[in-house]
């Protein structure tokens, strides 16, 4: 068992064992025995000319899987979906990552690809929004925008002949990311949807589901495209400072970054919910997130107990009940 | 000394040709990108892979292939005497090699040009066979870390006391001094990745000797792919469509 460590008693190792059998039932009737591992042969039906994709070789006229997954088939092509592996990128997914490195003129990026990521400072917007060549002003300031260890949001933009990756945050929805927690789980657990930026209302709580395993959940920021308005206040605040008392602007600030103690602990439930699952190894949607986290707020349950194992037996049973109804509507 | 009495049965109880129980468990390490933990009787080893990941030593950057890098260690509580051993001894590195090598020949590093995959084996529990157990703990962990490889490696070990060749070693065996042949194969592909004797065998014994390593090698290969069959439909049945 992967991730969490649960101790379970006998009867809820009974009932996880009947929710996964359930769960094992489903999917039989969907693919069958479509997973292959290193070194088993694909059989391809005698079909000439196929095209042979990622996770696969040709051995004395045979298709040889590379890689432990799921054989998959699109027209000619056939090639295998790695389940753990790490991310493959694509272009215009939504990522989350850490800056580990600041160069000249770039960030580089920790997302958990072969190798670091680069966001070049041409490919963000400038502070005041304006358009025009970087200087080398801008260069000299590009702590102000990430410094090393800030998490940061951005979209993937093209991969360099060499291989390298290269990202682009031109959007206000893109940036730095600040006061909340960030979650690592295995990429193939997150599914590329139209949406990965997620405001749930109810909790005052940002939630970023990136593409790359990476899942930021903080506190909700309201508009963020306030960077340019931001320095005017500043610089305000600045002159105001002079006259003021200096101590008053300090419990402004304070109070600024202030994250109320509710939003915290909503932080904290959704971080948990998501940890709960991805030790079970399920999909990881908004859905099944909201579900998870109203199914401990029915229950009563405290943060914490939230990782224990009467929990992570009632969402296998409520994952399997959830795509069993959802296959009876199918059929 | 008597290692396989008149009945035909060894010190442990086996026949000649049989094998120690094999135990494999995937997903042992959380933070790694693929772990394995493997047991061959009472040998027990625990394995780590990192990686592909960005390249911690710029100037070992190959822009053609990955590099891999393995560490061998072994747990001061492995051995029967407790014993303070100092980290790079010559054993140790020269197993290090001994399984980067033997790894690098299976995976497919061309595909990930600009990157590191490193390999962390440690002995838990050692019992002879250390050396065939790290290497296949090893390829479980890559195969588990959705690296690319041509085949699974397997290794096991034979030795030749009392005029009987003996399939994989235990401890008491091994030290005895007798020849002791550790083989690595490439199953499917009956290659050859790994052979190693520190002691002189007559040809037409060693031969012998050789083909039962080969023999355990693939009865451990279908061990080793009937678990990773069973994790990958796990993990498939689990996540749902």
């Amino acid at each position: 068992m992967r991730g969490l460590q649960v101790s379970l008693n006998q009867t809820q190792k009974i009932r996880l064992q009947r929710a996964l059998q359930q769960l094992e039932s489903l999917s039989s009737k969907v693919n069958v025995n479509a997973s292959v591992t290193v070194a088993d042969t694909i059989p391809v039906n005698f079909e000439d000319n196929i095209l042979k994709g990622h996770g696969t070789v040709e051995r004395d006229g045979e298709l040889v899987a590379t890689l432990c997954g799921v054989v998959e088939r699109v027209n000619k092509l056939v090639y295998v979906r790695p389940l753990r592996s790490r991310y493959k990128p694509e272009i215009g997914d939504i990522i989350v990552g850490r800056v580990v490195e600041i160069v000249p003129k770039r960030w580089k990026l920790e997302i958990n690809f072969s190798q670091d990521a680069v966001l070049m400072l041409s490919s963000m917007n400038l502070a005041d929004g304006i358009q025009r060549r970087r200087t080398a002003v801008d260069e000299l300031n590009m702590r102000s925008f990430f410094e090393e260890n800030d998490v940061v949001c951005a979209e993937v933009r093209n991969f360099q002949h060499d291989g390298s990756l290269q990202l682009q945050a031109r959007s206000q929805k893109y940036g730095k990311l600040e006061k909340g927690q960030l979650l690592t789980i295995p990429p193939y657990l997150v599914k590329r949807r139209k949406q990965h930026f997620h405001h749930m209302e109810q909790y005052g709580v940002d939630l970023v589901l990136g593409c790359n395993g990476f899942i930021w959940i903080g506190e909700h920021v309201e508009v963020r495209d306030t960077m340019s308005g931001d320095q005017v206040s500043n610089t305000e605040q600045q002159n105001t400072k002079s006259s003021t008392s200096t101590n008053y602007m300090d419990l402004e600030e304070q109070e600024q970054g202030y994250t109320p103690l509710e939003t915290r602990q909503n932080i904290c439930r959704i971080a948990n919910s998501v940890r709960v699952l991805s030790s079970l190894g399920f999909n990881i949607t908004v859905e099944v997130i909201m579900e998870t986290v109203d199914l401990s707020g029915t229950m009563n349950l405290e943060v914490h107990e939230m990782l224990g194992s009467e929990f992570y037996v009632l969402v296998a049973e409520k994952e399997a009940e959830r795509r069993c109804s959802s296959g009876k509507k199918k059929g | 000394m008597e290692f396989v009495n008149p009945e035909g049965l060894r010190l442990d109880g086996r026949r000649a040709m049989e094998m120690r129980q094999l135990r494999a468990q995937i997903g042992a390490v959380s933070k790694a990108d693929g772990s394995a933990v493997f047991e061959m009787g009472n040998t027990k080893v625990i394995a780590a892979v990192y990686g592909p990941r960005e390249v911690q030593n710029r100037s070992q950057q190959m822009s053609d292939q990955a590099l891999v890098r393995c560490e061998y260690s072994m747990a001061n509580f492995s051995t029967g005497d407790r014993m303070r051993k100092p980290k790079g001894d010559r054993r140790s590195t020269e197993l290090s090699l001994v399984i980067r090598q033997t790894m690098e020949a299976c995976i497919l590093t061309h595909l990930m040009p600009h990157s590191q995959i490193d390999i962390f084996v440690q002995v838990l529990q050692a019992d002879g066979g250390t050396r065939s157990a790290c290497i296949n703990a090893a390829t479980l962990a890559l195969a588990d870390a959705g690296i690319p490889m041509r085949d699974l490696v397997t290794s096991c070990s034979a030795g030749y006391l009392n005029n009987t060749s003996l399939l994989d070693l235990n401890y008491v065996e091994d030290s005895a001094g007798g020849p002791d042949v550790t083989v690595g194969i490439l199953p499917t592909l009956d290659k050859v990745t790994l052979l190693q004797m520190d002691a002189k065998l007559p040809m037409d014994i060693f031969e012998n000797v050789m083909q039962l390593a080969i023999e355990g090698c693939k009865a451990v290969a279908n061990y080793i792919r009937e678990v990773l069959q069973e994790n990958t439909k796990q993990l498939e049945v689990r996540r749902g469509v």
